[in-house]
């Protein structure tokens, strides 16, 4: 078995995964009058409102973790915009001839930047809504318009990136759990990244 | 509070009609400011606090007669002062009090996202219920007045309830009952309304003011209080009467398109992913492939 992620790479993920979580449930039940049962399930809606941004403090701190970690990992190469134009052959399952990759597909750092970039989005208008009084007020409703905008690209990321690493990659969900991937593993979905850890 | 459900119509053994019986009055109520007749003796200040059981609070001083430079959580009336100079360059006191407008489309209400924590009567009054209230403050962003505040303790949001509590009682706000020049009045929307016009008819006519009208801001539908101001072409100069307030275009987006454009990408997606499975299903490693 090959490492693939190591213990402290596995922690961040899932407590990325659980903070993001906990903020797109409370978050949505504040979005939609049908979601708000949600807040009652987690406590409320007051106990939901008051831990939303500090929970949310913690996710963003996990991403940006993962920017200092993984950066060269996520950088885009010329082999992933060779993987990117036969993308179409990987989403109809025709992965025999694709281009070589390294650690990380191309699916997976657009994912990376894109929670990236809607963190910081997210943090901005967030800590903008935390103190509204703070804001001019023709400024106050553009900013939660632009916050719930950028939660919703998060969302939608974050339904093909679950999709992709369990239902789809099989093995991946396992990887980000135990940490291990088979050689074939390796070999077929990040076959460069395969001869680089391997030597082979 | 509305009691039109419990209007007498019809009473056992009486001699001629229910008194009262058949009348149509509009259920809407409406206080009126008259900013011409106000001295800014902030009578209805004192009144807010104490009807509703506020605690006197440090001013701030700000080189004006002014209690403090906004209403406060828990200071939900405030005579806003102003200096103003005219265009002929006299001097002009502006006395204006500032609270809830009780909007018939009330931004806070579209904006609130907790369930019972906004309503609006059928008298046209808007109350904030604090054991609802998640203290999100997006009612601050959805008020084109600035008037709800955030009590830091409590985590609840507050304003003026236009004395809800003695309204539905048949009294009239105690701001109202406090003021000594007349310059307040509490009533039917319909009477608040002509009684401002005639008001603002004579200011043009006999007062010398020729831009004297009645605020009454369309943009939010009208409004359960309502200005007589010297000038109305200039609410600005009040310290902060927008022209044409309305709710803001960004929460109608955000309250509108959006939210319909969001559940249809979030259902679309899972939608999506599922019709993805069932028609290509999960990725094979070919565990004996040859390096």
């Amino acid at each position: 078995m090959i490492l693939r992620y190591t213990m402290l790479e596995r922690a961040i993920h899932w407590l990325s995964a659980l903070t993001y979580m906990y903020v797109l449930a409370t978050g949505l039940a504040f979005y939609s009058p049908h979601l708000y049962w949600v807040a009652a399930i987690l406590g409320g809606g007051p106990t939901s409102r008051f831990w939303h941004p500090w929970i949310a403090l913690i996710f963003v701190a996990t991403v940006v973790w993962m920017l200092r970690t993984w950066l060269a990992d996520m950088r885009i190469t010329d082999s992933d915009r060779a993987w990117g134009r036969a993308m179409d052959r990987y989403v109809r399952n025709e992965d025999q001839d694709l281009p070589p990759i390294d650690r990380f597909n191309l699916g997976q750092k657009y994912f990376f930047w894109t929670m990236l970039s809607a963190a910081v989005v997210l943090l901005a208008t967030g800590a903008a809504m935390w103190f509204p009084a703070l804001l001019p007020l023709g400024v106050r409703p553009v900013v939660i318009l632009v916050h719930v905008a950028a939660a919703l690209i998060t969302v939608g990321a974050f339904i093909i990136h679950v999709y992709m690493g369990t239902a789809v990659v099989r093995g991946g969900f396992s990887s980000i759990i135990r940490g291990e991937v088979s050689p074939a593993w390796a070999r077929t979905h990040h076959r460069l990244w395969y001869h680089r850890v391997t030597g082979k | 509070m509305s009691t039109s459900t419990l209007r007498v119509q019809a009473i056992s053994g009486h001699s001629g009609a229910a008194p009262g019986a058949g009348t149509q009055r509009g259920e809407r109520v409406a206080k009126l400011i008259d900013t011409t007749t106000c001295i800014g003796c902030k009578a209805c200040e004192v009144a807010c606090l104490e009807w509703n059981d506020l605690p006197f609070r440090d001013t701030f001083f700000d080189n004006t007669y002014q209690t403090m430079p906004e209403t406060a959580w828990n200071y939900w009336n405030l005579i806003q002062f102003r200096e103003h100079t005219n265009a002929d360059g006299t001097l002009q006191w502006l006395m204006r009090k500032d609270q809830c407008m009780h909007c018939a489309e009330p931004g806070c209400l579209m904006a609130c996202p907790a369930d019972g924590a906004i309503v609006q009567y059928q008298n046209g009054i808007v109350d904030f219920q604090q054991e609802y209230c998640i203290g999100c403050q997006y009612c601050v962003a959805g008020c084109p007045f600035n008037i709800p505040k955030f009590n830091p303790a409590t985590k609840k949001m507050f304003k003026c309830t236009l004395c809800t509590d003695r309204v539905s009682q048949g009294l009239e706000p105690a701001c109202i009952k406090a003021c000594p020049t007349g310059c307040l009045h509490f009533g039917a929307k319909e009477d608040m309304t002509a009684l401002a016009e005639s008001r603002a008819a004579q200011l043009r006519q006999h007062g010398g003011h020729k831009n004297a009208g009645v605020y009454d801001p369309a943009g939010v539908g009208g409004a359960s209080v309502m200005y007589v101001l010297h000038d109305v072409t200039n609410p600005e100069a009040y310290g902060g009467l927008p022209k044409n307030p309305r709710v803001p275009l960004s929460v109608k987006l955000w309250k509108g398109p959006l939210k319909w454009l969001g559940n249809l990408a979030m259902v679309g997606g899972l939608l999506g992913v599922t019709l993805h499975y069932l028609r290509f299903g999960p990725k094979h490693v070919d565990e004996k492939e040859r390096v």
